[in-house]
């Protein structure tokens, strides 16, 4: 019984097909990375799993848990364990971090958590991400750097603890220190039966976070499927 | 479909079927003379409308703001509306039931709110004012809270004293209108060194169709005294429009504290077409009489189909503060013109501007605001912050500020910013667990939090929801 399972997974936005007949299927506590060249569709994928409403999907099923997820709006597929690690998290001025958390917290677990019971789940989630407790005061993601925001994405994973997470490009924009310390908060934060899909242009962050599956997406499809050593092979031939 | 629209989206959109008498169409000087005699006016009053009336009739109705509509024939309007089932009220058993009817719909549950809040409303439904609750408590802090009406009666001098002392009969065409012909509103009074022990609030809502409803409010503050006053304003679906043009005036004496807060929601006509809807032209000013004095306006301005308004504060007393918190949200094709004057006269005035435009869908949303330091006011302080967040591509934000300082002492600062509430934060935030009405609630009063954390409580509630709903139907 997988976790997850894409079946011939056709989409497109605007008009303009993205996915052209991709199908995976992911098991509890796998690690896998989806490598591909720009434009192959890696985002999309991520976006259409997290339910973005700009995408349309043309054909084929998505099942997590015995659920359709297609059929699910963002926040029920947030419910029933699902993440999504922005590339690009959008600011909210006014609202403050802590704050966005705790309502969000709430929101999955479908109850009010005690301010006590939060504020040390919080402490003690910022310090395992090496974050000053600032950060709980500061707007979410307003004036945050790059690194920050992607700090702030792997928090709100630890915090929610999903049985799937979607890192979205993570290491986009971030130095190898940055890039680090996110990948440990990853490591640490990361449940023996949760899964993980790991979307990357790179090899560098699986050196960190060991995926047990690499997938080549290309024009659509996945091209290739391989245990890890097909990245070093990426990483050494490139994608042609 | 308009009935259609009217039922769905304007959740207050009924009428209730209280038999009132209405005056017939149009105004001469004739008509101010008949209201003056139908509230049983002393002399004095009557003169003074009819003074006013004499200048409107002299003035032109002025068209400056950035907002378009047709020209308003003044003949077609009936001045004056009575519910002719006049209650006497000490409590709420009392109340016509048609009335609490009404208040279960528009969903302020005023029995609720008087057991759980100790809120005293005075409820003023169309121009009479139905009664004031509560009084017993405010009379004996030495507290007034009545009808204006009322207040001409008990309170004479002190009528003659302060009314149109601070926005002057011949201020402005509306403000003149409404010295004319005004129908009723509220009167407070809080004497020296006084707290008043509850928040007063009160209710407007205009129920008769094509009555003008021209409301007059005066407070009075002495030295050492605080009063908070809340107004909530909302007016049934009509095709045509309703002109709202009322004057509130506020007198703060040396140390007094006055908190004025509206949340305000009259029918903003059909939002696809446009048609019908309040116009909402009043004129609300503040006179910081005494040093060390502060008036504060909060307002939310959610409804209308025309806003335009610039709730102000003279600060005359030295050290006398000034507040303006505003939120205006334009949907639909509503437009709004609205912003504050801060008139730093004293030594050591200091003033604080945090202004919050939304605009949507094919509205027009204008911040227009003026700080003048005159040449005595050394030390004045002010801080203007104008934001503006534009819902959709269809509608337009715009930001008037003048700044005019005539005191080297003088420091004033101002900040601005506009920004998109767009699909890529909602998103966000319903892969986050939230709905998407959460998501835009959560946007939203971020946004506005400065000026809804300056709301009293009950009423920061009743804005958040407010603003949640307005905003619905306008995000993808």
């Amino acid at each position: 019984m997988y976790l997850l399972e894409i079946k011939n997974l056709h989409a497109s936005i605007e008009g303009k097909p993205i996915l052209k007949g991709l199908s995976l299927s992911i098991g509890k506590g796998e690690v896998h990375a989806i490598m591909g060249p720009n434009g192959a569709g890696k985002s999309t994928l991520a976006n259409i799993l997290a339910g973005h409403p700009s995408y349309t999907v043309t054909e084929g099923e998505i099942w997590m848990k015995g659920q359709d997820l297609l059929s699910l709006q963002p926040e029920e597929r947030a419910a029933l364990g699902l993440f999504m690690s922005f590339q690009y998290p959008p600011e909210i001025a006014g609202v403050t971090n802590r704050h966005f958390l705790k309502t969000a917290l709430g929101a999955l677990r479908k109850t009010n958590i005690s301010d006590e019971e939060f504020q040390a789940l919080l402490s003690e989630k910022m310090a395992l991400m090496g974050m000053r407790k600032e950060f709980e005061e500061r707007s979410l993601n307003e004036g945050f750097s790059g690194g920050e925001k992607k700090r702030n994405e792997i928090l709100q994973m630890a915090l929610f603890n999903p049985d799937l997470a979607i890192l979205d490009e993570t290491d986009s924009g971030l130095d190898i220190d940055a890039m680090k310390v996110v990948a440990a908060g990853v490591n640490q934060m990361r449940r023996t039966d949760a899964s993980l899909i790991v979307i990357t242009h790179y090899q560098r962050l699986l050196e960190y976070l060991r995926p047990d599956f690499v997938h080549v997406l290309a024009d659509g499809q996945i091209q290739r499927s391989g245990g890890p050593e097909l990245a070093l092979e990426l990483e050494a031939k490139g994608y042609a | 479909m308009t009935a259609e629209f009217s039922a769905t989206d304007y959740k207050y959109g009924f009428v209730t079927p209280i038999e009132s008498e209405v005056f017939p169409r149009g105004l001469t000087e004739d008509t101010v003379r008949a209201i003056s005699a139908k509230k049983g006016e002393p002399p004095f009053l009557l003169a003074w409308r009819l003074k006013a009336f004499r200048k409107w009739k002299q003035m032109t109705e002025p068209h400056w703001l950035n907002a378009k509509y047709p020209a308003i024939d003044y003949q077609a309007i009936s001045y004056y509306s009575e519910p002719k089932s006049k209650p006497r009220l000490d409590n709420l058993s009392q109340v016509d039931p048609e009335l609490l009817r009404t208040f279960e719909k528009l969903g302020i549950p005023i029995d609720e709110q008087k057991r759980l809040t100790g809120v005293a409303v005075d409820v003023v439904f169309d121009s009479v004012s139905l009664g004031t609750t509560f009084r017993k408590k405010l009379e004996e802090a030495g507290v007034v809270l009545c009808s204006i009406s009322e207040a001409v009666k008990r309170y004479p001098e002190m009528l003659e004293k302060y009314l149109g002392s601070v926005v002057p009969i011949g201020d402005n065409f509306f403000a003149a209108l409404n010295s004319a012909v005004f129908s009723d509103g509220s009167f407070v009074y809080v004497p020296k060194g006084v707290r008043s022990p509850m928040e007063l609030s009160t209710y407007f809502r205009i129920n008769e169709k094509e009555t003008g409803q021209f409301e007059r409010t005066l407070i009075i503050a002495e030295a050492g005294s605080y009063v908070s006053y809340l107004e909530g304003c909302t007016a049934p679906a009509f095709d045509t429009n309703q002109l709202h043009a009322a004057v509130v005036e506020l007198v703060a004496e040396e140390g007094a504290e006055i908190k004025y807060s509206t949340v305000q929601n009259w029918y903003a006509g059909d939002p696809k077409t446009g048609k019908g809807g309040i116009y909402n032209f009043v004129t609300k000013r503040g006179l910081c009489r005494g040093a060390k004095s502060k008036i504060s306006w909060t307002q939310v301005e959610a409804g209308a189909a025309i806003t335009w308004k610039y709730p102000s504060c003279i600060l005359r007393g030295k050290e006398s503060v000034g507040e303006f918190y505003s939120v205006a949200l334009t949907n639909g094709k509503m437009q709004a013109d609205t912003g504050t004057k801060m008139i730093h006269v004293g030594e050591g005035t200091k003033s604080v501007i945090v202004s919050k435009g939304i605009s949507a869908d094919e509205s027009h949303n204008t911040y227009r605001g003026i700080v003048k330091v005159l040449p005595n006011a050394a030390n004045a302080r002010n801080y203007t912050q104008c934001d503006s967040m534009l819902v959709g591509n269809a509608c337009s934000a715009n930001t008037f500020p003048t700044i005019d300082v005539a005191n080297r002492k003088a420091q004033t600062e101002h900040e601005a910013s506009t920004s998109k509430l767009n699909e890529a934060q909602i998103f966000y935030l319903q892969t986050r667990g939230l709905s998407k009405e959460e998501a835009i609630q959560l946007i939203v009063n971020g946004f506005c939090k400065e000026v809804l954390d300056a709301l009293p409580l009950e009423f920061a509630t009743e804005a958040r929801k407010l603003l949640t709903l307005k905003l619905e139907h306008s995000v993808g």
